[in-house]
């Protein structure tokens, strides 16, 4: 095991399932997931299971893909896990980096989230995207679930 | 997670010394924290319990090593809930005055 580049960690009331929908119901990520912009939604594509594709999806009229991978595990309600890379680099394992979702209970009603990303260091560039990106998506999805608000800016559910 | 704790952790200059010990390199030991502080281990190692509790910082052991990440989802709910809403406090009376001074105008319209 490597050394995590990143590792965030949120408290939402709320339940295992119901995070664990966020991450994989595309009708609920668009409600959270922003760009670094917050110029549109974007949505994670993919039937989640483990040896799949995903795709990081723009909600925007061209559907651009900003970012590919492979499920490594899925593991309802608890654990998911999927490389991550450029779409032109997908071919290419050793520029791969690699999130982990953990969710588990915490007593109380609370849900604990814990988002891990590792092998980051060699590219800068997309450390310092990430860096700006996961706690904004972290704290929308919190506000989400503990209060049905949506973004002001996310698009109608069609 | 109460945002009073994270106020609290934040007030304290040792402790913002730590988070930004962590921005400039993620996963450090105590040990490792320790070199750059001019206070006694027992105190880095109360002061870095003072923001796990705040979830300010996220420990991931690795074998016998526990590593001390900075994690700034609360720093950002912060930002949402106090800055952000401030910000959109004053970008409605901007609105507010426009639609004044306009208001004639969308009357014609």
């Amino acid at each position: 095991m490597t050394k995590p580049s990143f590792v965030y960690v949120t408290y939402i009331a709320t339940t295992p399932e119901k995070v664990w929908q966020a991450f994989v119901d595309t009708d609920v990520m668009r409600q959270y997931w922003v760009g670094p912009n917050a110029d549109c939604a974007r949505v994670n594509v993919s039937d989640w299971r483990p040896g799949s594709q995903w795709e990081h999806q723009r909600l925007d009229d061209a559907r651009t893909v900003d970012i590919v991978g492979k499920v490594v595990e899925s593991n309802p309600p608890r654990r998911l896990v999927f490389t991550w890379a450029r779409p032109n680099e997908a071919g290419d394992a050793s520029k791969h980096s690699r999130v982990a979702i953990d969710i588990e209970p915490h007593g109380d009603g609370l849900v604990r989230l814990t988002v891990t990303h590792e092998d980051l260091e060699r590219d800068p560039q997309m450390l310092a995207g990430i860096s700006g990106g996961w706690p904004k998506v972290l704290s929308n999805l919190k506000t989400l679930l503990e209060t049905g608000r949506v973004l002001p800016h996310s698009p109608p559910a069609t | 997670m109460h945002i009073d704790k994270v106020f609290k952790a934040l007030a304290d200059p040792g402790r913002r010394r730590l988070l930004d010990q962590l921005h400039r390199e993620n996963g450090q030991t105590l040990t490792a924290l320790c070199e750059h502080m001019d206070m006694t281990r027992q105190a880095v190692t109360q002061h870095l319990q003072l923001l796990e509790e705040a979830n300010l910082v996220a420990v991931v052991w690795q074998g016998r090593e526990k590593l001390h990440y900075l994690n700034p989802v609360p720093l950002h709910e912060i930002y949402e809930r106090w800055i952000g809403k401030f910000e959109r406090s004053r970008l409605g009376a901007l609105r507010d005055l426009k639609k004044k001074l306009e208001g004639d105008d969308d009357d014609k319209t």
